[in-house]
């Protein structure tokens, strides 16, 4: 606990010469190969990163206060880093490791997602209960849509024609125009809604929800909750199970829930919705993130200040590697 | 102060009318808020010397914060919310001013009143009366009341917060230390009860007195009363505040100090760093101007039980307290767990802060304390005991 390796002072490694092609998926874009998972620390003011390969931290980039969401932006070469007590986003450049711009986000902003041509960032404000379009080219706020308090997940379709946005207090989803810059719906689901993950056709939008031990399911053509999955796992008390990050496997066949509290991540079955792999990891699981083929998870463990690596196939914790105080986020770029 | 306030209320009314005008069904909901009139406890020379645990202003404040952060959900559901607020002379006063506000069409009251107020003014209404305000037991045991519910922790769920903090360092010998107010007695008696639940060891039990007569320093020294005895921590009763709040440091061993001065268990504090909390407090301290303190979180939180309940479709003072009772009733209190109203004393069941004033250092139930359904009904009374018997 106190001597903890801290890599601030580590040597950066000759720079990695970006060179494979992009990969050409909708929803997944890859950096150049930087072979490093980036993990945000909510008390570091740093992103850590890890060496993909060895498992071991291979140094930090100094960013703006209480970074918390990162993002790729297209192209791939540069992450995107709301940090929450900066009310802004820095960009850095993975290849030379270091902040190359920022963005203005408003204040408190926690998560964000971009439009799919890029042109657009759509931002959760936590302060002020609402959802921020940012003008990624003019670097400007263009929209301000007021919503429940506390907006966290975002996601916006993959065709553009709706983002998605939760608010922890209003326990809804809000369903957004962001051409007309409108609410379109407001969808009630569980306690505390965080994050959000969408199946492989897009038919399945599936949010966390923190306080109701539960995802709740949301059919994106009637923009409804076709299901609640609440979690009863034996041996854990339902108000110890906390989910919040999720991610689909790469085949589409599998959701990958971090329970938070409960300190287990667990697989479900996207077609029979039964978990069927709980994987212990550090404490308050936060989000999760793949690899590129998909083989390995990362789990950003929020109070036991490490990232967990989770061998997918069989479902084990393969390595616990110590970050900054705070993990939050991991993205990975193998 | 107060003007500014109705200024902000009003403001906020006019809002929720606009926003509202949209839906075609627009229902109001109307929200009790009684407190005391004259209330000596917010005597301004009083609230600046802000001890822990003492309210820091009046709790209509912390309902208007809650209807406020809940104006998204209520403009969809088509819901106005008014809030009532009202204060009371004496007990008397209180259940005339219950009365007219159930009259009013109050779905709920949320009050700020003394024990043997709600004990006696209580009965005279139907509606629910949410008590956010007093920590008294025998509210929950041999006065409770059908229609009563407590958000504010009671004094032994507390003092169970303090004592399963102490077994859980095994700082077990305890020298307690207490005042002769009016509630120190009963207090007193509650503390020394929990200590004995959590196997904790009273080493002595010492009366103090504020005074500078050198004849009464005995009683009055800070250094005297603490010596010639050895313990792991002193526990001080003091429902006033000014003995326990200069107590830590000055004693004849370099020990903690617990209860009413040094470590506090509360149900809130305006600097805790987890589960949202900071969102809430900055809410708190932008839209109020000051701190949120312990019993504007109880104020707070039975708003929300209450606006909740009624986005549920309770929208009946009968709706109401069925709702708060329903077993999939919870509450997101930013304390990291739900949080739900206890079946037998209608108490809601909660986690505390052990704090300093300065920040949170623990949270209670401790790690290791161990329940048969629910960790948190560790705090206070639980349901075999069986003190309340109206149900």
């Amino acid at each position: 606990m106190f001597t903890r390796r801290r890599c601030r002072t580590c040597a950066l490694g000759p720079l990695l010469v970006a060179s494979a092609a992009l990969a050409s998926s909708a929803s997944v874009v890859y950096a150049k190969d930087t072979g490093l998972a980036f993990v945000s620390s909510e008390k570091d003011n740093a992103i850590a990163m890890i060496d993909v390969k060895s498992l071991a931290v291979a140094g930090t980039i100094p960013t703006c206060k209480r970074p918390r969401h990162m993002q790729f932006l297209p192209g791939a070469t540069t992450l995107m880093v709301a940090c929450g007590d900066s009310n802004r986003a820095d960009l850095i450049d993975v290849a030379a490791r270091k902040v190359v711009g920022n963005i203005p986000l408003g204040d408190d902003p926690e998560a964000f997602d971009l439009s799919p041509d890029g042109k657009f960032a759509y931002v959760s404000n936590e302060e002020e209960g609402a959802l921020n379009i940012v003008d990624m080219t003019s670097k400007k706020i263009v929209k301000s849509i007021p919503v429940g308090k506390e907006p966290e997940g975002v996601r916006a379709a993959p065709d553009g024609s709706r983002v998605y946005v939760t608010s922890e207090v209003a326990n809804m989803v809000h369903v957004i125009d962001p051409v007309a810059g409108k609410v379109l719906k407001n969808i009630q689901v569980g306690k505390r809604p965080r994050r959000f993950a969408l199946t492989a056709d897009g038919g399945e939008l599936w949010v966390t929800s923190e306080l109701g031990a539960s995802v709740s399911i949301i059919s994106t053509r009637d923009l409804s909750v076709t299901q609640t999955i609440n979690f009863e796992i034996k041996g854990m008390r339902p108000d110890d199970i906390t989910p919040v990050g999720l991610t689909l496997a790469r085949d589409g066949k599998t959701m990958f829930v971090a329970l938070g509290r409960a300190s287990h991540v667990a697989f479900i079955d996207v077609a029979s919705r039964k978990t069927n792999h709980l994987v212990l990891v550090g404490k308050r699981a936060w989000n999760v993130a793949l690899n590129r083929d998909g083989s390995r998870l990362f789990v950003a463990n929020g109070l036991s200040d490490d990232v967990t690596v989770i061998d997918v196939a069989q479902a084990k914790a393969i390595k616990t590697i110590p970050v900054g105080r705070v993990p939050y986020m991991v993205v990975v770029d193998d | 102060m107060i003007d500014r306030w109705r200024i902000h209320v009003v403001g906020w009314l006019a809002a929720a009318l606009l926003a509202a005008a949209l839906p075609a069904q627009a229902a109001t909901l109307t929200i009790g808020v009684l407190g005391r009139a004259d209330d000596e406890r917010l005597d301004p020379r009083r609230v600046e010397l802000a001890y822990l645990g003492h309210p820091g202003g009046p709790v209509a404040r912390a309902v208007d914060v809650a209807v406020k952060e809940s104006q998204f959900e209520l403009d969809a559901a088509g819901l106005k919310v008014k809030v009532e607020a009202a204060t009371a002379r004496d007990a008397a006063d209180a259940r005339n001013q219950l009365q007219r506000l159930e009259k009013s069409g109050a779905v709920a009251v949320v009050l700020d009143l003394p024990a043997d107020w709600i004990a006696r003014a209580g009965p005279a209404v139907k509606v629910a009366l949410i008590n956010a305000g007093e920590p008294d037991d025998t509210l929950r045991a041999a006065q409770c009341q059908p229609n009563v519910l407590h958000t504010y922790p009671s004094e032994r769920m507390r003092a169970d917060a303090l004592a399963q903090t102490l077994a859980a360092r095994r700082w077990s010998r305890v020298l307690v230390l207490h005042g002769s107010g009016p509630d120190d007695a009963t207090r007193l008696a509650t503390v020394q009860a929990s200590i004995k639940r959590f196997g904790l060891k009273p080493v002595a039990t010492r009366p103090f007195k504020l005074s500078a007569d050198p004849r009464e320093r005995d009683l009055a020294n800070s250094l005297l009363l603490t010596a010639n005895v050895d313990y792991d921590v002193i526990w001080v009763v003091d429902s006033d505040g000014e003995f326990a709040r200069a107590l830590p440091y000055r004693i004849s061993l370099p020990r903690p100090v617990v209860g009413d001065g040094g470590l506090f268990a509360l149900a809130w504090a305006p600097n805790f760093e987890r589960f949202g909390a900071p969102q809430l407090a900055r809410r708190f301290q932008r839209g109020i101007g000051r701190p949120m303190t312990d019993h504007d979180w109880a104020g707070w939180i039975a708003a929300k039980a209450i606006l909740q309940a009624a986005l549920d479709k309770a929208l009946t003072p009968a709706a109401q307290l069925k709702a708060f009772v329903q077993p999939g009733f919870t509450l997101d209190g930013f304390k990291g767990v739900r949080l739900s109203f206890r079946a037998w004393d209608r108490q809601l069941r909660q986690p505390l802060l052990l704090t300093d004033g300065q920040g949170v250092i623990a949270l209670a139930p401790a790690e290791g304390i161990l329940h048969p359904t629910n960790a948190l009904d560790t705090l206070g009374a639980d349901a075999p005991e069986g003190l309340c018997k109206t149900r």
